[in-house]
């Protein structure tokens, strides 16, 4: 027990997805613009990080790596990925017609997400178990989640300061993202 | 050559896999969705812009189908796209309501600075601090968050400090809306435009809350400075489609409440409508009324007078299919048939009413309800919602001895009489004898129309009979000061007490008692006291008792509408916002709800009762108003003094001279001439609820 909370905190902190291994970038500066579609955005990437997880550690263990093809992992994943996105958003409509509304244009947008790729080829990397590549797929999103929405609140008050005109928008998001990286490598070394 | 074939083999099964459940799964969660939304979507341009303020062309799609968008959602395509759009929705292209951003606020910087401020130059920021830099907590900052959030270059920061909306530029899509924190800026259709009522957050000038009819005041006066005359009209219409006849008619209860009236005099309000009215008509072409697409609902409006045309008027306004049924030959109703022709020519009324009409009402006359047909027959004829506009027309009696001697009339029945007569409507060929020495008994607008009537038909001597003094008299000022200056003699504080009849039972004299002033009564104004012994006789040879009117409701007894109240005056109880009676889809205002009162309260109460029906026959919820304003005031912008103004005069009114006009029915009160209206517009201060332009 004690070693899955380890394994969160490293995920959530110290190797955080977004700040410290700068994956899913394009979301990151595309949905943080506002606090409610960042917590949709968490959400959604929370609920699809895990399934993925499990999902491709087993398609690599039960099926590559029984066949030594390891070198497909890659595309393997990307097809897996992305019809499980599909997948989820069709049953998502039918029968949980809230939550896919409340998730909305964000499930989608998943698809392209890397740090869903790349959270599900760091499981394989490490050679994780099963229930510590779900727990790993977790904490990343968590991560992801955690940064997100510190991010959308700082953007959100960003508006109210003075940016010199060539640094406004995306350009001052970027640099936030800088020093908000640089803070949180202030946790390596903790576990 | 296992090198090969195993991965090929692997990947091709791994990749059959996927696409049979995925396409079992799209069977399995298959969850019916409007073909027409996947069509849609494919004429859409497929961008994901979100320009339409959508997430996406798909959910555009979903949004037309549904309803909440117009096939011209999609700013980023051209008319073909609309056109192929509205075809799979089996919509008129042309005819969708489009939305429009308006700014309802453009004086929020004359404000006074709360603090000095030296911060981020964007609308949020300031709005952060305190609410913004003004004292004014409503206006708006100037700091365009909305022109930095339109993607289509549609507003701009004018000359003065405030956006301004370029309408052909603007799609609608709200993204201003969205960035203004003050909600300055409104994206709305016509529709919305037409259904708003005040609020108490409302950002209203003192004249326009009092207005009975909600007329943007200070908007139109704007507009009329700019000299853009169809703009004003245009916003008097928005709110009163009986422009022409309010310009004269209405005795103007905003100009009481005009701020500049609190140090001097205040500006002539009405004298600018009718300017802007009389600018339309004198022009000889009618500005375009645009209508909203075709509900296919349909509305009986009973009763073509003021109420009823502005019901009408909006109803139509709002896509619905509207029929009049008046008993009368012509439209107007009481402004017709009540108001002698020296106030209100009948030719501008005609022309009045036929452009309510030209917007696609009909109107059936001489349809008596209660005779010709019934509530009942209504609404089997397939009418989903009725209008009852019947006005007060039964005149109330005096209940002293002799009041139907010969020689002795109604208010509203010579006035009707006459009217009909002059308009050559009437069966009877005998006009009213006119008497010599004539009384008119009451104080109230209908005595004033009588005896002015009377004196330009030739009657020697004309008194009025009032039981209180000339401060109480309801009727409005300028009238009656306009009876003195025709020679009208007032008996004040006087009660009928008999008449007196000769013996072939025709009219010879009035006995009244004299009163005093005593202690205010329910209406506040001071109860006359009798005075014993006091009985006088005035020697008069024709009277008409004017002391008021009530709904005549006759109609009531022809079928069993036991469903519905009625007040102790005869008038229909009704829910006072949303003017719905007991019968659902039985609506009603104008003097019918209040008793007999102003046209102007009638105009307004026709469109409260539209937006009504509107939400009635559109199967929406009829509840009333949000936060409404009605026969109220915000407090904060009644004002005690206001300083800062330079003193000027008030435009006079033009009028014929007295000896010209009491030998004619030619119309006694004229319209001002452009300069004096350039002159009067710029005395208006442009108020909002806390600022106003000084001098």
């Amino acid at each position: 027990m004690g070693d899955y909370i380890v394994l969160i905190i490293s995920c959530v902190f110290v190797n955080n997805i977004l700040l410290a291994q700068f994956l899913g970038n394009c979301p990151f500066l595309g949905t943080s613009k506002k606090m409610e579609t960042a917590l949709g955005m968490s959400m959604a990437v929370i609920f699809v990080m895990v399934l993925a997880g499990g999902i491709t550690w087993s398609v690599y263990h039960m099926l590559l790596v029984k066949y030594n093809l390891q070198y497909l992992t890659t595309i393997a994943f990307i097809v897996i990925i992305a019809s499980l996105v599909q997948f989820v958003e069709m049953f998502l409509k039918k029968s949980m017609p809230a939550l896919y509304a409340g998730l909305g244009i964000f499930l989608p947008l998943i698809t392209t997400n890397c740090a869903v790729f790349g959270a599900c080829l760091i499981n394989i990397g490490e050679e994780y178990t099963f229930m510590q590549s779900l727990v790993t797929s977790f904490g990343f999103a968590a991560g992801f989640g955690l940064a997100l929405i510190l991010f959308a609140g700082v953007r959100e008050k960003i508006i109210l300061a003075r940016v010199p005109k060539a640094l406004q928008d995306t350009s001052i998001g970027l640099i936030t993202a800088g020093i908000m990286s640089l803070s949180f490598f202030a946790f390596k070394g903790m576990v | 050559m296992d090198a090969v074939l195993v991965p090929v083999l692997i990947m091709g099964v791994m990749g059959f896999t996927i696409g049979a459940v995925l396409a079992i799964a799209s069977k399995v969660f298959y969850v019916y969705e409007d073909p027409r939304i996947a069509e849609v979507e494919s004429s859409l341009a497929g961008a994901n812009c979100g320009g339409c303020g959508f997430t996406g062309c798909g959910a555009a799609a979903a949004a037309v189908v549904g309803g909440k968008a117009l096939p011209s959602v999609c700013v980023v395509a051209g008319p073909e796209t609309t056109a192929a759009v509205a075809s799979i929705m089996g919509m008129d292209p042309g005819t969708a309501e489009s939305k429009l951003s308006c700014n309802s606020c453009d004086g929020g910087l004359r404000a006074e600075n709360k603090y000095h401020y030296m911060g981020a130059t964007t609308c949020a920021a300031i709005a952060a601090m305190y609410g913004g830099k003004k004292t004014c907590e409503f206006g708006c900052m100037g700091y365009g968050d909305c022109v930095r959030s339109c993607l289509f270059d549609a507003i701009f920061i004018n000359e003065k400090g405030f956006p301004t909306v370029i309408e052909s530029k603007c799609v609608g899509c709200g993204a201003c809306e969205r960035a203004c924190p003050k909600s300055v800026l409104h994206v709305v259709t016509m529709s919305d435009r037409l259904l708003a009522f005040n609020q108490t957050d409302g950002r209203l000038a003192p004249c326009r809350q009092e207005c009975p009819a909600e007329i943007d005041i200070p908007r139109y006066i704007a507009q009329v400075r700019d000299k853009d005359y169809a703009g004003a009209v245009a916003t008097i219409r928005e709110r009163n489609p009986l422009l022409l006849s309010c310009g004269r008619v209405c005795p103007h209860p905003c100009e009481d409440y005009c701020r500049r009236g609190i140090e001097e005099e205040a500006v002539s309000i009405n004298q600018l409508k009718r300017f802007a009215a009389d600018y339309e008509m004198n022009t000889g072409s009618r500005l375009p009324i645009s209508c909203a697409p075709d509900t296919g609902k349909k509305a009986a409006v009973v009763g073509g007078g003021p109420a009823g045309l502005s019901c009408a008027f909006f109803l139509r306004r709002l896509g619905h299919d509207v029929t009049i049924f008046d008993a009368m030959p012509k439209l107007g109703g009481m402004i017709r048939y009540g108001i002698p022709e020296y106030r209100l020519p009948k030719e501008v009324l005609d022309w009045e009413c036929q452009g309510i009409l030209k917007t696609g009402i009909e109107a059936k006359m001489n349809m008596r309800l209660g005779e010709d047909y019934t509530t009942k027959s209504l609404k089997e004829d397939g009418f989903d919602s009725i209008f009852l506009g019947i006005g007060a027309w039964s005149d109330y009696m005096l209940n002293v001895e002799g009041e139907d001697l010969d020689g002795c009339y109604t208010g509203i029945d010579f006035l009707t009489r006459f009217a009909l007569q002059q308009q050559k409507d009437s069966l009877e060929d005998t006009p009213i004898p006119i008497g010599q020495k004539c009384a008119v008994i009451g104080g109230g607008n209908t005595a004033i129309d009588c005896v002015r009537t009377l004196v330009r038909l030739g009657a020697k001597e004309v008194y009025i009979v009032y039981r209180r003094t000339r401060n109480e008299m309801p009727a409005n000022m300028v009238e009656i000061e306009a009876a003195e200056h025709e020679g009208i003699q007032f008996h004040f504080l006087a009660a009928p007490t008999k008449v007196m009849g000769d013996a072939n039972g025709k009219v010879m004299g009035l006995e009244y008692l004299k009163m005093e002033l005593g202690e205010p009564d329910a209406s506040g104004r001071r109860r006359p006291v009798p005075i014993e012994g006091s009985e006088t006789v005035i020697e008069i040879d024709m009277l008409i008792t004017a002391i008021g009117q009530g709904p005549d409701v006759s109609f009531k007894d022809k079928e069993s509408l036991d469903d519905m109240r009625f007040t102790r005056w005869n008038s229909i109880e009704a829910d006072p916002e949303t003017l719905q009676s007991d019968i659902p889809y039985i609506f009603t205002a104008g003097d019918a709800y209040t008793g007999a009162s102003l046209v102007v309260a009638a105009i307004g109460g026709g469109r409260r009762a539209a937006r009504a029906m509107h939400l009635y026959m559109t199967d929406q919820e009829v509840t009333p108003v949000e936060k409404s304003l009605r026969e109220k005031h915000i407090p904060v912008s009644i004002f005690d003094k206001v300083p800062g103004l330079n003193s000027t005069t008030r435009v006079e009114m033009p009028e014929l001279e007295v000896e010209e006009r009491i030998q004619s029915f030619v119309e006694a009160d004229l319209v001002i001439t452009e300069e004096d209206a350039e002159v009067e517009s710029n005395r208006c201060l442009s108020c909002c609820i806390t600022c106003y332009d000084k001098d």
